[in-house]
């Protein structure tokens, strides 16, 4: 078993990290590790800041990421990479999601939406993967499967086996939409490798 | 057999396990869970109630009757429910009945951050604080079964981290729900103040014998390590010292009221300097004191928000970590969503310039910008209780106060203060917004809704019916999209020198199956009206100098056509 990782899933209400971080914890537990995630929730409306910690380990204590303890963050929106970029430890990996979701303060012009977010991002930190994961999942059938292209980007930085994977997906995708989230986890898969 | 499970799961799956027949509760952040989780297991009766009061009334009556019992509330439900609260200490139960308390530090959706474990010592009832998923279930058990032993109900206090945190819970089989026999037993179940004095000493013995109990009880837990620290916890601090001081001597405190004093003396004893660590109030902190026992607490934690194993380490072992600076990043704020029944009426009571006495809902998000229309917010139901106070109090207010309030708000605790304000002659305009659901904790149904918690059809509340049974003469309902007929009856009410209810009819944007296509934009002339309507939807392009419809979040709800003077916002596919 590796080192204990600490990721967090950074992104905008109704985008899907929840099913994400369910991929992910399943994976998790098939290979062995303790698992804890912790998610604050409890509003129903859509498009505020979402935030899933996820810890995985021989034995984990704390259900949440201090500060600067991030290995992983994979952040479905641009400025949600923004907001959590601080969490990241030094040798941390980003997986960023090239998407804008426009915040209300910016909609009515009360705030602005910081420019040049990935160049800002890769300053500071060494590894910045940006994904349009719209865009590649639209290949594969659909743009709901975003998170699933995100999570098989992540899945290169993971040491599970490519079956764990998979198993992870027929376990917690219905049938009719897993050929599609199939093909986004892939597409993911590769785009991270060439990347 | 192992899975993950947050803490709310847990304690559903205990209830199953350990015998639970009833389970009540009003949904509340972060409570909400437990009983949308027991609903799932058939066995178990479990229903919402109106309100917290009358979930622990139906769950003490369970228990009075012989079965084992479940409520569960969010912290400030507990306010609510204080009055059978205290004085089922006093009873005591037949069958075990535990009151979950799900507090809320760091007030993540809460309106006030209590630290509710003072109910425990004020109500003179047992209390359990888990650290972890596996524990909260574990803890229903031993909860019940304390209950039953001591004849008492017994508090299971959670925090929003143990409530939406999740980590592996061990399942297993469920036990047989027990049903004692029921005997009438006025002296013990009828408190009148004869039978109340007998039973207060009893409170008092039981108190003993729970003393002692809590000495030896194994969710107390010494954890001897090196000496040179001590650290008395409970929750998830507990969690936080272990991931940030593995070391360090910890007693582990699952029993939290009455507390062991032999216990945490001797613990005390052990080790060369001793710490308490407990988010909120200096609950453990103060008791341990008051023996004379020196220790250090709250002169070097906040009373408030969270705790981390970094705060843990910084404290105690004067650690700072170097960390880097957050980007400048705009707030991302929750926002009433696209086609929500609620904006009209917002942009309708801002334009009319009226004072608006609020309540807690989906609809307190009309306090953001850019509708910015609520004046109050303080507790469930004190919208029309305030406005009564308002407008007889200070006469610059009169025929300018309304109050907006939600289904089952409304049906929570408005219901009094609509009575009192025909009782004592208000002539306040009380707004229900029905969207036909409990919205904001995500979507529960409630009496008015026609559907209980386990998906049986119940019978519907009917508002006006309701309003006209309390006396209520002017009674209106609109629909919150048709702007016009909104702004012309709420002007009217509020005029009216008698009380009024309009209600506001129209589902939550989230609990409708078919939406319309988006709206299309024509000619934008760039006035920026529908901008005020505060829609995430809608976007102003600043190069094209046109309003843009994200034609993924539209709902063609059509409240933006309705703003729009120019007729630059069409109804989609009409052409
Ligand atoms: C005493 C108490 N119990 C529970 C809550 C949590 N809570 C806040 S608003 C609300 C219900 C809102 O429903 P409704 O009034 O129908 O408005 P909607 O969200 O549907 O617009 C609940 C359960 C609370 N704040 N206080
Ligand atoms: S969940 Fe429903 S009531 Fe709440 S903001 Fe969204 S549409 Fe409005
Ligand atoms: S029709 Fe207008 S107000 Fe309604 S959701 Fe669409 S953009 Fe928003």
């Amino acid at each position: 078993m590796g080192k204990d990782k600490n990721i967090l899933l950074v992104g905008v209400g109704g985008q899907g990290t929840i099913l994400a971080s369910k991929l992910l914890s399943t994976a998790a537990l098939s290979q062995g590790y303790d698992v804890k995630m912790s998610e604050i929730h409890g509003m129903a409306q859509r498009g505020g800041s979402v935030v899933t910690q996820v810890r995985l380990g021989t034995r984990i204590n704390s259900p949440v990421i201090d500060q600067g303890e991030a290995n992983m963050i994979v952040a479905f929106e641009q400025l949600e990479a923004y907001r959590w970029a601080h969490h990241l430890r030094k040798d941390g990996v980003l997986i960023v999601n090239s998407q804008k979701i426009i915040p209300l303060p910016v909609l009515i012009g009360a705030a602005v939406y910081p420019d040049n977010i990935i160049p800002r991002l890769r300053e500071r930190i060494g590894r910045v993967v940006e994904a349009d994961g719209l865009r590649l999942a639209a290949e594969a059938g659909h743009v709901r499967a975003t998170n699933v292209v995100l999570m098989g980007i992540c899945a290169r930085f993971m040491d599970f086996p490519a079956e764990i994977w998979q198993d992870a997906l027929k376990a917690r995708i219905p049938e009719k939409l897993l050929q599609i989230n199939r093909k986004a986890f892939v597409l993911g898969y590769d785009y991270a490798a060439a990347v | 057999m192992q899975t993950l499970m947050t803490g709310n799961e847990a304690i559903a799956r205990g209830a199953y396990e350990y015998g639970v027949r009833l389970a009540a509760a009003y949904p509340g952040t972060p409570s909400t869970e437990i009983l949308e989780n027991l609903a799932k297991y058939p066995d178990v009766y479990s229903q919402w109630s109106p309100n917290e009061k009358v979930a622990l009334e139906v769950g003490l009556g369970a228990a009075i009757a012989g079965a084992r019992a479940l409520v569960s509330m969010k912290m400030v439900g507990l306010n609510v429910a204080a009055d059978p609260f205290f004085t089922a200490a006093y009873t005591g139960v037949r069958s075990g009945l535990v009151v979950v308390s799900a507090d809320d530090p760091g007030m993540h959706s809460s309106q006030n951050e209590q630290d509710n474990r003072h109910y425990a010592s004020f109500a003179k009832i047992p209390m359990l604080e888990p650290s972890d998923s596996q524990e909260a279930k574990d803890m229903v058990g031993l909860a019940l079964t304390i209950s039953e032993r001591f004849d008492t109900p017994v508090l299971l206090r959670i925090t929003t981290r143990i409530a939406h945190s999740q980590s592996l819970v061990e399942l297993n089989d469920p036990q047989e729900r027990p049903l004692r026999p029921y005997a009438k037993d006025a002296r013990k179940y009828v408190m009148l103040p004869a039978h109340g004095k007998a039973r207060r000493l009893v409170v008092e013995e039981r108190l003993q014998r729970l003393v002692e109990y809590a000495e030896t009880v194994p969710v107390n837990r010494l954890e001897l390590r090196d000496r040179k620290i001590g650290v008395i916890t409970s929750g998830v601090s507990y969690l936080y010292i272990r991931e940030a001081l593995p070391d360090v001597s910890v007693l582990k405190l699952g029993f939290t009221h009455p507390l062991p004093p032999q216990l945490i003396k001797n613990f005390a004893s052990q080790v060369e300097k001793l710490y308490v660590v407990e988010e909120l109030d200096p609950y453990l902190e103060k008791e341990v004191r008051a023996w004379g026992i020196e220790v250090n607490g709250k002169e070097l934690f906040p009373p408030y928000g969270e705790f981390s194993a970094q705060l843990v380490k910084e404290k105690i072992r004067g650690e700072s970590s170097v960390q880097a600076a957050p980007f400048e990043a705009p707030v991302r704020p929750p926002v009433m969503c696209p086609g929500c029944p609620h904006r009209g009426i917002f942009y309708t009571l801002k334009q009319l310039k009226l004072v608006v006495s609020g309540d807690i809902g989906c609809y307190t998000l009309g306090t953001m910008a850019p509708l910015e229309a609520m004046d109050t917010c303080i507790c469930m139901g004190a919208s029309v209780s305030g406005a009564l106070g308002m407008e007889k109090a200070q006469p610059d207010l009169a025929g300018k106060v309304v109050s907006v309030i939600g289904d089952s708000t409304f049906l929570h605790s408005g219901i009094t203060g609509l009575m009192d304000v025909v009782y004592n002659g208000g002539n306040s305009t009380v707004l229900i917004l029905d969207n036909s659901i409990t919205a904001m904790t995500g979507h529960q149904d409630n009496p008015a809704t026609g559907k209980t918690l386990m998906g049986q059809p119940a019978s519907k509340i009917d508002f006006v019916a309701l309003a006209r049974a309390l006396g209520i003469r002017r009674i209106s309902v609109l629909d919150p999209f048709d702007l016009d007929r909104a702004k012309e009856v709420i002007k009217a009410e509020v005029a009216a020198k008698e009380p009024s209810v309009i209600i506001s009819r129209r589902p939550c944007a989230l609990i409708v199956k078919t939406i319309d296509p988006p709206v299309e934009v024509h000619d934008c002339t760039g006035c920026k009206m529908c901008l005020k309507l505060g829609c995430p939807a809608l976007a102003w392009d600043e190069e094209k100098k046109s309003v843009q419809v994200d034609t993924a979040l539209c709902t063609g709800c059509g409240l933006c056509v309705n703003v729009c003077k120019f007729d630059a916002l069409r109804k989609g596919g009409a052409h």
